[in-house]
């Protein structure tokens, strides 16, 4: 069963240096119309954690759902 | 996940962090607090030393014991702090202008004697704060405020420097390839005797902005670029090597601490009495 991620993302932190943006290889984020980075397809996340290595402003965290949180996302 | 736990080394009222957005040293400071989480110490026992720059302004945001101190003397201040209280670890974060020009005879000296001292030194290639001014790291041709036209200066190789004045664990990382840093920073906290780390950073503000690099991520790739690591840098030809640095765990060895070597040759000695 594919696994899926959730995105916690802490708007106060973010600068939208928009690393995490560039860096994520599936395109999950965006920054979004606040200039704060958003997950718009967090359904296509692979949970490569690049994003969150990345952040220089400790703004976002992935998780991986548990396996009752990924059968309610289905 | 990886980040679960750094809000409880960090002193959230202080965030966000006044470094430009985009710079690695935010990637470095988290990448030590993982490593404090991992290695499970205790942050009323460790201390956390920095000198001027904007490095010095990571102790501000780590809710552990921590002193921001003058330019170029951190390490003379950790040193004492280490001397002191041998239990506690004492981790030194230093820019490269901090730890090579301002307090370049301070960082040798403590190569020489080996405390147990992490000196981690945030390379940026450039004096960020002050306005860009060319630091000892800045690379030929770079271009910065006092270097209109180009740098000539050539840079130092902070890690031939170290080995060659004595440090006992020398390693070179980058910001891009956060695994590795993590890797690094963990084995050089671990370690025991003088260890060095330099971490090649980025600062998209002076250094990107004058050299064509103005958005974070060139800045970083710019660095993701020239990392090579050890294995390959042996195989690849002189011309290949051009522009590049390795990156990997140079030296790790393991030589008399000087806490303990002074406890076992001064303090055993006076409290007996003998001369």
């Amino acid at each position: 069963m594919k696994k899926s991620y959730t995105h916690k993302i802490f708007k106060n932190l973010c600068k939208s240096c928009s690393l995490c943006v560039h860096y994520c290889p599936k395109n999950v984020l965006e920054i979004g119309e606040d200039r704060k980075v958003v997950a718009k397809r967090p359904e296509d996340c692979i949970g490569c954690h690049m994003c969150e290595l990345r952040c220089p402003d400790f703004a976002i965290q992935v998780f991986e759902c548990q396996a009752e949180e990924q059968k309610a996302a289905k | 996940m990886y980040n679960e736990n750094i809000f409880h080394y960090l002193r959230t009222n202080k965030l966000p962090h006044i470094w430009c957005p985009g710079c690695a040293h935010g990637i470095i400071t988290a990448s030590i607090l993982r490593g404090i989480d991992k290695l499970k110490l205790d942050k009323n026992k460790t201390s956390v030393i920095s000198g001027i720059g904007c490095s010095g302004r990571t102790p501000g945001y780590l809710d552990m014991n921590t002193l921001h101190t003058t330019h170029g003397r951190s390490l003379t201040f950790a040193t004492g702090i280490k001397f002191a209280n041998p239990k506690l670890t004492v981790i030194d974060v230093m820019g490269d202008g901090d730890a090579l020009a301002i307090g370049g005879n301070h960082f040798i000296h403590a190569c020489r004697r080996n405390i147990d001292i992490t000196a981690i030194i945030f390379n940026n290639n450039i004096y960020g704060m002050t306005g860009g001014q060319y630091s000892p790291t800045t690379p030929v041709n770079a271009y910065a405020s006092t270097a209109p036209y180009g740098n000539v200066e050539p840079p130092f190789d902070i890690v031939k420097l170290a080995t060659g004045a004595g440090a006992t664990f020398v390693a070179r990382g980058d910001a891009f390839h956060v695994a590795l840093m993590d890797k690094i920073i963990e084995q050089a906290i671990s370690h025991k005797g003088f260890s060095v780390v330099e971490i090649m950073a980025t600062c998209p503000t002076q250094f990107g902005r004058r050299n064509k690099m103005k958005e974070p991520y060139q800045m970083l790739d710019f660095v993701a670029n020239m990392a090579v690591s050890i294995k390959k840098w042996n195989e690849i030809s002189e011309e290949e090597k051009e522009g590049k640095f390795p990156v990997g765990v140079f030296v790790d060895e393991t030589r008399s601490e000087y806490c303990e070597s002074y406890e076992e040759n001064i303090l055993k000695k006076v409290q007996r009495g003998e001369k």
